[in-house]
């Protein structure tokens, strides 16, 4: 099995989707002809015609829309965000319309949402964001930010299949840093569940996307001094995994969260009520987070370092961690 | 009123406008009880196009209804006890009580989308239907109504401008009931014709009596054949007035009194009654049989509503997700290996077949109306004239030109356009002088 990125994983769950089941469809911003900002979407049309992948106005409210209603007629849109920065322009479709409908009307939505998201290419303010948490706060949405080539693939034909609404992120950062050997064969990742991606046993390191491959390095780095931390990427982050979480907690006794959002209102902040509520007694140690800062994502490069989580901050949060 | 309508068919649309607002009148009374959760929002004066627009649907078609379509929803099927229970938050309601007023809906046998309050949203969405429709090979119309207030929204704009590129075959209903909560429409909308819309989104669009049942009927229909046959989609302003408040704790004292009085002599259910009438399509037998049948049908209902039980507590966590408690199919009415490859293959390229410079220089191109697309221009239907909407050609239409131009035609254009008019006088100013 050759290696493909995570862009290219992504790409393949499209075409295999597409190829599975007519109901698929695509519609976004330049993903026809063009194949998407980022050559997501790139032979698509070609393959499936121009009326199952859609290139639409930039009008995001109306890509929502439709695809909601596409799906109230038995299709499975997918549609595509730029950046996932834009889905701001469309946040009433998502939140109200879409979120809402299999609650208060029994109708289904199984559409997806994906688009590129994260820090770390210098995009600045307005091509770097993780809104994530806006929409795990949406009840009857689902929200999904893999961090591997393998699992994007699995993940977003699980999505695809879900009928309920689907948001999912690609780390923009990760689309051609990650690489791996993908399956061929027809796979799903299950949507709900967290994986342990580094056994330890002095302290849980909790992350997803990105910044997941930070917390590993430090991994690595903290193992040299001793220091066994387990790393677990959420994968999901609606509904979350909490079996897994609570396990590694009680496990490890120590627990630092890791994300790349900001700090208030971050996911962080929600694991360390959900472990207060259920481990409490099981804790070592006052729960520990490494976010990035309260501030827009910023463009220079220092500066946008300076807001992200490091391996460095990782590891000195940890090590703060493991001898509390 | 010219109408292919059967005479029996002209009756149900009486018998869907009392029942709408007979109705609507006994949730009044129930409000005034404490029997209604929420609000009431009342569609008085309106019921002929909620009525004249859904009746125009087949069976096969889809709809989202607004707050003040009530009509449509009966049309659509729906009987009183549904609406008495969704306002009365009862678990018998389609929603058992997670949602009010007319926020139901049924995409299995009805085909009706359900309505959120933030307006301009159900644009888009049945947009989408609609384009689905047309996918699955289904020759599906999707309608929704706006009012003159939510068409200044984003999600009107995107909405009818994504299913102008897509051709959709979409009807929307621009019920301008002159008010926007308490904001009249010229504070709203610097235009005369909200139809006047559509010409920037290069469709077709068509204005209508909306208190002229036959006449929302008659244009309606000709819209959605219009849609069906791939000309969509297409706008209609249905001018009516809202004859309440926004909802029932408003009393409308903005309103000038009127202005009500004016619309008083124009509503849709005494004008039809005496159509009816002069025309011979009933008697007073034939009414007091109708009448009869929505008190009884009312009767039953509400009290259907009112000795049904408020849902259990418990039913507030369930439903959030679809754990396969709904399938998910898609009804296919042409062949799924139309849109499967080989036959799906295309190249991937753009025809361009315009190249976006001022049109007179490109003349070997056929030019365009105003309305662009190939669409037909916008056609207006006069508030009690004809229903049948009168076809401009145009290509015979003086195309548009613009003062700038600086082709041979628009040159000639400017040339005639200066000497039809004066020199321009020149203006003294006197700044300052004026206390």
């Amino acid at each position: 099995m050759p290696e493909i990125t995570m862009l290219e994983a992504i790409r393949e769950a499209l075409f295999e989707e597409m190829e599975r089941d007519p109901t698929v469809v695509a519609l976004g911003e330049d993903i026809g002809v063009y194949g998407g900002a980022f050559k997501v979407t790139d032979g698509l049309l070609a393959k499936y015609g121009p009326e199952r992948v859609i290139d639409t106005p930039i009008s995001e409210t109306a890509i929502v829309g439709a695809a909601c209603g596409m799906s109230y007629l038995g299709l499975r849109p997918v549609a595509e965000m730029q950046f996932i920065d834009f889905i701001a322009c469309c946040f009433n479709q998502v939140t109200n319309f879409v979120a809402k409908s299999h609650y208060r009307c029994g109708a289904p939505v199984p559409m997806v949402l994906r688009g590129p998201s994260g820090g770390g290419v210098h995009g600045g303010p307005f091509h770097s964001a993780n809104p994530e948490m806006y929409f795990v706060h949406t009840p009857g949405l689902k929200v999904i930010y893999p961090s591997t080539a393998y699992d994007a693939k699995g993940l977003l034909k699980s999505a695809i299949r879900d009928n309920n609404p689907v948001l999912f992120f690609e780390h923009k950062f990760l689309y051609r840093r990650v690489k791996e050997e993908v399956p061929k064969t027809d796979y799903t990742v299950p949507i709900g569940k967290a994986i342990v991606r580094r056994q330890g046993r002095d302290l849980t390191i909790l992350s997803y996307a990105a910044a997941v491959h930070t917390a590993l390095e430090a991994a690595a780095t903290l193992a040299k001094e001793g220091i066994e931390a387990e790393v677990i990427d959420l994968r999901t982050l609606l509904p979350l995994d909490k079996e897994t979480i609570l396990a590694s907690v009680k496990k490890t006794n120590r627990l630092l969260v890791v994300h790349e959002d900001t700090k208030t209102g971050g996911i962080a902040g929600e694991i360390a009520a959900l472990v207060c509520e259920n481990a409490f007694d099981h804790l070592d140690a006052p729960i520990s987070r490494v976010t990035g800062l309260d501030t827009p994502v910023p463009y220079s490069p220092p500066l946008e370092a300076e807001f992200l989580p490091s391996v460095e901050k990782v590891s000195v949060a940890a090590r703060e961690l493991a001898k509390y | 009123m010219q109408t292919r309508l059967t005479p029996e068919k002209q009756v149900d649309l009486y018998y869907y406008m009392q029942l709408n607002r007979q109705l609507e009148e006994r949730l009044v009374r129930l409000f005034r009880q404490n029997k209604v959760v929420g609000g009431v929002y009342s569609s008085l004066g309106q019921e002929g196009i909620s009525v004249g627009t859904s009746y125009a649907l087949e069976a096969r078609d889809w709809l989202a209804p607004m707050i003040r379509n009530i009509g449509a929803l009966l049309v659509k099927g729906f009987k009183p006890r549904d609406i008495f229970t969704q306002h009365m938050a009862k678990v018998t309601s389609p929603t058992q009580g997670k949602d009010g007023t007319s926020h139901f809906g049924d995409l299995k046998v009805r085909h009706v989308v359900s309505p959120i309050s933030m307006l301009g949203d159900l644009i888009p969405v049945m947009t989408g239907v609609a384009m689905a429709g047309r996918y699955l090979g289904q020759n599906i119309v999707a309608m929704t109504w706006i009012g003159d207030g939510g068409s200044s929204t984003g999600a009107f704009h995107e909405g009818l401008n994504f299913a102008a590129t897509q051709r959709a075959p979409f009807v929307l209903i621009l019920e301008n009931n002159q008010w926007a909560y308490s904001t009249p429409v010229s504070k709203q909308v610097p235009l005369r014709d909200l139809a006047d819309r559509a010409k920037a989104y290069g469709i077709a669009s068509k204005v209508v009596d909306g208190n002229d049942v036959l006449a929302v009927y008659e244009t309606t229909k000709a819209a959605v054949d219009e849609c069906r046959a791939g000309r969509g989609p297409i706008l209609i302003e249905a001018k009516t007035m809202r004859m309440k408040g926004h909802a029932q704790h408003d009393p409308a004292e903005y309103v000038p009194k009127p202005m009500f009085e004016f619309w008083k002599s124009q509503d849709p259910i005494a004008r039809y009654e005496a159509y009816l009438a002069e025309n011979k399509i009933w008697d007073a037998k034939r009414k007091a049989e109708v009448d009869a049948r929505i008190e009884r049908e009312l009767d039953e209902d509400q009290r259907f509503a009112e000795g049904s039980p408020l849902p259990s507590a418990e039913l507030a966590k369930e439903g959030v997700y679809c754990e396969g408690c709904h399938t998910v199919e898609a009804q296919w009415e042409r062949a799924k290996k139309e849109v499967m490859p080989p036959a799906s293959c295309i190249d991937a390229i753009w025809k361009i077949n315009e190249f976006g410079a001022f049109a007179a220089k490109q003349e070997h191109i056929p030019r365009q109306a105003s309305t662009g697309n190939g669409m037909k221009p916008a056609v207006q239907v006069p508030a009690s004239g004809s229903a049948q909407p009168v076809e401009v050609d145009i290509d015979k239409q003086p195309a548009l030109r613009v003062p700038f131009g600086r082709g041979p035609k628009d040159r000639a254009f400017e040339r005639e356009r200066q000497e039809k008019q004066p020199p321009p006088k020149h203006r003294h100013r006197h700044k300052g002088r004026r206390r």
